[in-house]
């Protein structure tokens, strides 16, 4: 059933967690499952048991490109000097969440 | 045998049943062989102690000789209690545990369903809030059945072997007693043999679809829990958890 014979842990699946309705997934760890229904009861046990969450995803880690160190200095440090794309110059609306 | 005595023998049975399961379970803690397996069976093991301490909280009420929950765990001996065999038996490898896992969740699960319309408020409520839990339990336990049953050649046999030593455990679990049928009568319990030919037939397709087979026990069935006889496993489990509470009975946290 798996093809992941060679390491009995299973594969590594990134898992986020939403702990109320409307608001985004949150990375909450990682855990080991041979495929990705088990992935989903693996985080459900070991993440959700003090009620943290109302909906949980799976990705398996492999499939989560990330940017490296070496990138941080051209995609991160021309942000640095652009205050204006800050939205500080609005007033925001009462009763506007999680912005 | 009074309706009072029915249901106080109802009540213990239920409650040592998720007693000593969970009490099985704990055993796992910290030794399962990866994190998520340790974490669910221990997360199974406090449903089932959660369980175990309403039901035998309501039980002692219902005795009415002022028992707590704590002296009908701690304080009784062998032959009192009232768990089937197949929850004490040994945890032995994965397989073993799964496969025992799966045998009673799906009949816990049944057994909770119908006294979700139980005519008895405490049955009732009980079922409604602990069937959620039971649900979870059969889902996962279902999983790995598959995935075990249905994976290398190795975790095959190892899952034919626990169900070649666990079947034999669970005719009993649908023996009905003088309880069953006062509380059958009243609308309070659903009945064992309705129970039995819904989990039959969700058991037996399930290890089909995962490539097992149920062992031809040629009719034998193990029996004796209705009457408090127990296999060997009983006196060491009840050895490891009563230690304390008997040796310090007045210890608290």
């Amino acid at each position: 059933m798996s093809d992941n014979t060679e390491n009995d842990q299973g594969k590594l699946w990134e898992v986020f967690i939403q702990s109320k309705p409307g608001i985004p997934h949150k990375h909450a760890g990682s855990v080991h499952a041979h495929d990705a229904e088990m992935a989903l009861a693996g985080a459900r046990d070991v993440y959700t048991r003090r009620r943290e969450g109302t909906s949980i995803w799976v990705v398996p880690s492999e499939m989560i490109t990330a940017t490296t160190e070496q990138d941080a200095d051209s995609f991160f440090d021309p942000a640095d000097d652009k205050a204006y794309r800050h939205p500080t110059f609005y007033t925001i609306p009462e009763g506007v969440k999680y912005l | 045998m009074t309706e009072k005595e029915a249901r106080f023998e109802y009540l213990i049975r239920l409650g040592d049943n998720a007693l000593i399961l969970g009490q099985r379970l704990g055993e796992w803690c910290g030794h399962a062989h990866q994190l998520e397996s340790d974490i669910a069976l221990t997360n199974i093991a406090l449903d089932n102690v959660g369980q175990a301490r309403n039901l035998l909280t309501e039980a002692g009420k219902v005795e009415g000789k002022g028992r707590s929950e704590d002296d009908l765990a701690f304080f009784r001996t062998e032959n009192e209690f009232r768990n089937n065999l197949l929850t004490e038996q040994e945890n032995g490898n994965f397989a073993q545990t799964i496969t025992r896992q799966y045998l009673f969740d799906v009949f816990q699960f049944h057994l909770y369903s119908g006294l979700c319309s139980s005519t008895d408020d405490f049955l009732k409520g009980f079922a409604e809030k602990s069937v959620k839990e039971v649900t979870y339990h059969r889902k996962l336990s279902g999983d790995w059945m598959v995935r075990l049953g249905d994976g290398t050649e190795e975790s095959h046999d190892k899952m034919q072997e626990a169900l070649d030593i666990l079947w034999p455990f669970t005719g009993e679990l649908f023996e009905k007693t003088e309880a069953d049928e006062i509380l059958i009568a009243s609308g309070a319990v659903p009945d064992l043999e309705e129970i039995k030919k819904i989990w039959i037939e969700e058991t037996s397709a399930k290890i089909e679809e995962a490539t097992l087979t149920i062992p031809d026990t040629m009719g034998y069935m193990a029996r004796g829990s209705r009457d408090g006889h127990h296999t060997e496993y009983m006196g060491y489990i009840l050895a490891e958890m009563q230690a304390l509470p008997r040796s310090m009975p007045d210890a608290t946290w």
